[in-house]
C-alpha cells in the first residue's frame, strides 16, 4: 500500500540525512520526499511517500518516531487527505496545430502556460501524483523535452492538523 | 564564571558527576586536553588505540550503570571510534563520545584530519550533535547526556569543531541543570489497560515461559524481575545479554536460549503457549528461524523501545516502558488478582522441563588429556566464586563463559552480543575494573580476539587494573573453524593463525605476569596463583583442545526444537 507519511521535524542542518539515511539503512522504499520549512523556523516538515506491507510501514512510523529530531508526525493515508504535487513540463510547441493541441491539453487538465517560445511551452500543473501521470500519458511522449516534479505533499482534510 | 569552550567542557564533566574520560589525544582537541591537565576531578585515561578507548568506556558504562565518556580527535581519531560506537549502540549502552573537529572556517575543505564525524556516525549512534557555537556548547553536552542516559540507552557523538574550544573566547557558563527537549520524551510508565491484558493472559498460561534480555539489566530491575518469576512459579530463561539479571543458580532457570543455549531453554521455548518477553528483542541469534518461532504462544513483550514491538515477531500484548516500572506494576496487579497460576498445569510444565534439563546438554569429555575451555570456565567460576565480572571477546570463549560461568548477578557478565566485536574484552575490562576498583575482573578471550586490541595491555598497566586475562588459545578462529567445520566440510580456510606470538612473553613485555597452562591438572592451581596477584595483570594462557565445539547449536534456517547436540562416546 502506498502511504504518505507528514513529518515535523526540529530545523536542524542534517535533519534530511537523519531521515534518508533511516530509509537506506533498513531497506525501506522512498517514492518521493519533500521538505521545506514551515511558519515556525525551528520545524521543518517533511512528506514522504513509501510503499510497503502494513508490517513494514508500521516499523517506517516507528523508526522514523525513534529519531530524536523529529517531533510529530502522521500517516495522513489513514484518513481523508488532500495530496498535492506540482509539475513544470516543457513540450515542443513549434506547429501552430501542436501549439493549439498542447494549450487545449493544458486546459483540459487545468494546468497554466507559464512561458511560451516559439518552439516550445512550458505548462504548470498540480493534482495528485495519477493526475500528473495521466497528462504525461495524454501527451505524445516525443513532445516532452523536460519534465520536473515536485514530490507530492499532503494535509489532512477537516480540523485534524499536525502542529506543535 | 566566565570559561572557554574548553574549559566548558571540562567544568561540564565535573557538573555532570563524570569520573573518567577515555581518550586519546591529538590536534583538534589540544585545547581540550590543555584544560584536562590544568585539573585533577575528572581523570582521564590514555587508551593506545581509539577503539579501545570506547570498549574501556563502553565497559565501565555496563559495569557501573553510568554512561562511559570517551574524548578523540578529529579525523582518524573518530573513524577508530564507529567500532567501539557501533558496539555500545547494538546493546543499547550509554554513551558520551566527543570527537574533535577541524576549525570550522575548514570543514568541508578537505582540512588535515577532516573527517565527518556525525555523517559517518549517524547510522550508529542513537543521536549526533555538530556544536557550531560555544554558545550552544553545554546545552548540547546536557542533551547529550540526557539523550544516551534515557529512555532506550545508547551511545551519542558529540563533534565539536577547534575553534568552538578556544581558549582565547570566554563566555559566561553555568551547568545546565535540566533539559526539555519537545521532539524527544521516552515512555516511562506501561499503559495500565496493556498490563491487566497482560496479567489475564500471564494467569492463564499452561505453559508459560518468561524471556528476558539486557533490558532487565539496562533498567536496573533485577529484583522486579526475580519477584515476578518467584510470585509466577514460572520458568525463565535469558538472553545472552540478560545473564545476570536472573542468579543462574535458581532453579526456575532454565539457561540461556538461542544458537547456543540449552536444551530445554529451547524447546520450552518451542512449546510453550504464553511467553513473557521482557526487555529483549528476538534477535536472529535467540529466535532461529522466525517461521518455526514459539509457534503455539501467545507473546507479551515489555520493551521501552516502541520500535522493538513486532518489529521481528508479531506481539499479541505489547507493553511499552521502562522495565523497572512495568515489572514492578505487573507484580502489584499480580499480588491482588484473584486468579492464581494454574498449579496443575504449571506441575506438568515443570515435569516436562525437567526431563529435558536431565539432558545435560552442556556435557563434555571430562577424562581428555587436554584442556577443556569449558572446564577453565568452570574452575575460574569456583576460584572467583562466580562473583567476578566477567568480560568476553567474541567467539567459542564467549559462548563457554556464557554457558559455564553461572553469573548470578547483573552487570557481571560484559560482552559485545549484538554487534559481536572482536577486541573488546580487554579494554572492557579495564573500564570495568576502574568503575569497580574493588571487584574481581577477568577477560575471558581467545588468541585470535586479544591480538585485535591488545595494544592496551600497555594502558593496563600505566593504570594498574589487575585484570587477569584467561586466553583460550586453540590457534584457531574457534567459533570460524566451527562453522567450517559444520558447514564448510571441514575447508578451514583462514581460520587457523600460522605465527602467534608468545603470549606469555608478550604479557612480560607489557610489564605484567604471563602463564601457560598446558595440562589439566594445573588448570585450578594457576587461577588460585593469578587471581591471589591483587596487584598484577596476570595473562594465563590455556593451551586448549583444538578440537572443542559449542554445543548445543542451533543452525541457521532450524527453529528452536531442532539443535544440533553433542555426541558422546
Amino acid at each position: 500500500m502506498r502511504h504518505i507519511i507528514s513529518l515535523l521535524m526540529e530545523n536542524e542542518s542534517g535533519a534530511l540525512s537523519r531521515v534518508a539515511g533511516l530509509f537506506s539503512a533498513r531497506g525501506y522504499n522512498i517514492e518521493s520526499l519533500t521538505v521545506a520549512p514551515t511558519e515556525d523556523s525551528s520545524l521543518s516538515r517533511m512528506t514522504l511517500v513509501t510503499i510497503g506491507s502494513e508490517n513494514v510501514v508500521e516499523q517506517i512510523i516507528k523508526q522514523l518516531n525513534k529519531l530524536i529530531d523529529v517531533v510529530k508526525l502522521d500517516d495522513i493515508t489513514n484518513g481523508s487527505h488532500i495530496e498535492r504535487e506540482l509539475m513544470l513540463i516543457k513540450v515542443r510547441a513549434m506547429t501552430s496545430n501542436q501549439r493549439d493541441e498542447m494549450k487545449r491539453m493544458a486546459d483540459v487538465f487545468r494546468g497554466r502556460i507559464l512561458d511560451v517560445t516559439e518552439e516550445t511551452y512550458t505548462i504548470e500543473l498540480t493534482g495528485t501524483g495519477d493526475k500528473l501521470d495521466a497528462f504525461i500519458s495524454a501527451i505524445e511522449s516525443a513532445d516532452i523535452i523536460e519534465t520536473v516534479r515536485s514530490g507530492a505533499t499532503g494535509i489532512a482534510r477537516g480540523s485534524k492538523s499536525l502542529h506543535v | 564564571m566566565k570559561l572557554s569552550g574548553s574549559e566548558i567542557v571540562v567544568q561540564f564533566l565535573k557538573d555532570e558527576g563524570v569520573e573518567f574520560v577515555f581518550g586519546y589525544p591529538g590536534g583538534a582537541v589540544l585545547h581540550m586536553y590543555d584544560a584536562i591537565f590544568q585539573q585533577e576531578e575528572v581523570k582521564h585515561i590514555l587508551v593506545r588505540h581509539e577503539q579501545g578507548a570506547t570498549h574501556a568506556a563502553d565497559g565501565y558504562a555496563r559495569s557501573t550503570g553510568k554512561p562511559g565518556v570517551v574524548l578523540v580527535t578529529s579525523g582518524p581519531g573518530a573513524t577508530n571510534a564507529v567500532t567501539g560506537i557501533a558496539t555500545a549502540h547494538l546493546d543499547s549502552i550509554p554513551m558520551v563520545v566527543i570527537t574533535g573537529q577541524v576549525a570550522s572556517p575548514f570543514i568541508g575543505s578537505d582540512a588535515f584530519q577532516e573527517v565527518d564525524a556525525v555523517g559517518i556516525t549517524r547510522p550508529c549512534v542513537k543521536h549526533n550533535f555538530l556544536v557550531k557555537d560555544v554558545k550552544d556548547l553545554a546545552m548540547t553536552l546536557k542533551k547529550a547526556f540526557y539523550v544516551a542516559t534515557s529512555g532506550r540507552p545508547g551511545p551519542v557523538v558529540v563533534d565539536i569543531p577547534k575553534d568552538v574550544t578556544d581558549p582565547n573566547i570566554k563566555i559566561d557558563y553555568e551547568y545546565p541543570k535540566e533539559v526539555q527537549m519537545r521532539s524527544y520524551n521516552p515512555t516511562v510508565k506501561g499503559h495500565p489497560g496493556q498490563i491487566s491484558k497482560a496479567v489475564d493472559l500471564i494467569l492463564s498460561a499452561k505453559r508459560p515461559m518468561i524471556y528476558s534480555g539486557g533490558g532487565v539489566v539496562l533498567s536496573n530491575a533485577s529484583e522486579e524481575l526475580v519477584k515476578f518469576t518467584r510470585i509466577l512459579g514460572y520458568p525463565i530463561t535469558q538472553t545472552l545479554m540478560g545473564l545476570g539479571a536472573y542468579p543462574a543458580s535458581d532453579e526456575q532457570f532454565v539457561g540461556m536460549l538461542g544458537m547456543h543455549g540449552t536444551y530445554e531453554a529451547n524447546m520450552a521455548m518451542h512449546d510453550c503457549d504464553v511467553l513473557i518477553a521482557i526487555g529483549a528483542r528476538f534477535d536472529d541469534r535467540v529466535t532461529g528461524e522466525l517461521k518455526k518461532f514459539c509457534p503455539h504462544a501467545r507473546i507479551i513483550h515489555l520493551d521501552i523501545d516502541p520500535a522493538s514491538i513486532s518489529k521481528n515477531v508479531k506481539v499479541d500484548v505489547p507493553i511499552v516502558g521502562d522495565i523497572k516500572h512495568v515489572l514492578s506494576d505487573l507484580n502489584k496487579a499480580l499480588k491482588v488478582d484473584k486468579q492464581k497460576p494454574d498449579s496443575k498445569a504449571l506441575k506438568a510444565w515443570w515435569k516436562q522441563i525437567d526431563e529435558w534439563r536431565s539432558k545435560d546438554c552442556y556435557r563434555y569429555d571430562r577424562n581428555s588429556a587436554l584442556i577443556k575451555p569449558q572446564f577453565v570456565i568452570e574452575k575460574l567460576h569456583e576460584v572467583t566464586h562466580g562473583d567476578a565480572i566477567v568480560t568476553s571477546d567474541v567467539g567459542q570463549h564467549q559462548m563457554f563463559a556464557a554457558q559455564f560461568y553461572s553469573f548470578e548477578k547483573p552487570r557481571r557478565w560484559i560482552n559485545s552480543g549484538g554487534l559481536g566485536t572482536m577486541g573488546f574484552g580487554l579494554p572492557a575490562a579495564i573500564g570495568a575494573q576502574l568503575g569497580n576498583p574493588d571487584a574481581t575482573v577477568a577477560c575471558v578471550t581467545g588468541e585470535a580476539s586479544i591480538q585485535m586490541c591488545i595494544q592496551e595491555l600497555s594502558t593496563a598497566l600505566q593504570y594498574m587494573t589487575p585484570i587477569k586475562v584467561v586466553n583460550l588459545n586453540n590457534r584457531y578462529m574457534g567459533m570460524v573453524r566451527q562453522w567450517q567445520e559444520f558447514f564448510y566440510e571441514s575447508r578451514y580456510s583462514h581460520s587457523y593463525v600460522d605465527a602467534l606470538p608468545d603470549l606469555v612473553k608478550l604479557a612480560e613485555a607489557y610489564g605484567h605476569v604471563g602463564m601457560c597452562i598446558d595440562k589439566p591438572e594445573d588448570v585450578e592451581g594457576a587461577l588460585k596463583e593469578a587471581f591471589a596477584m591483587k596487584d598484577r595483570l596476570v595473562f594465563m594462557d590455556f593451551i586448549t583442545d583444538q578440537k572443542e565445539n559449542v554445543y548445543p547449536m542451533i543452525a541457521a534456517g532450524k527453529g528452536h526444537n531442532e539443535m544440533h547436540e553433542r555426541e558422546l562416546a
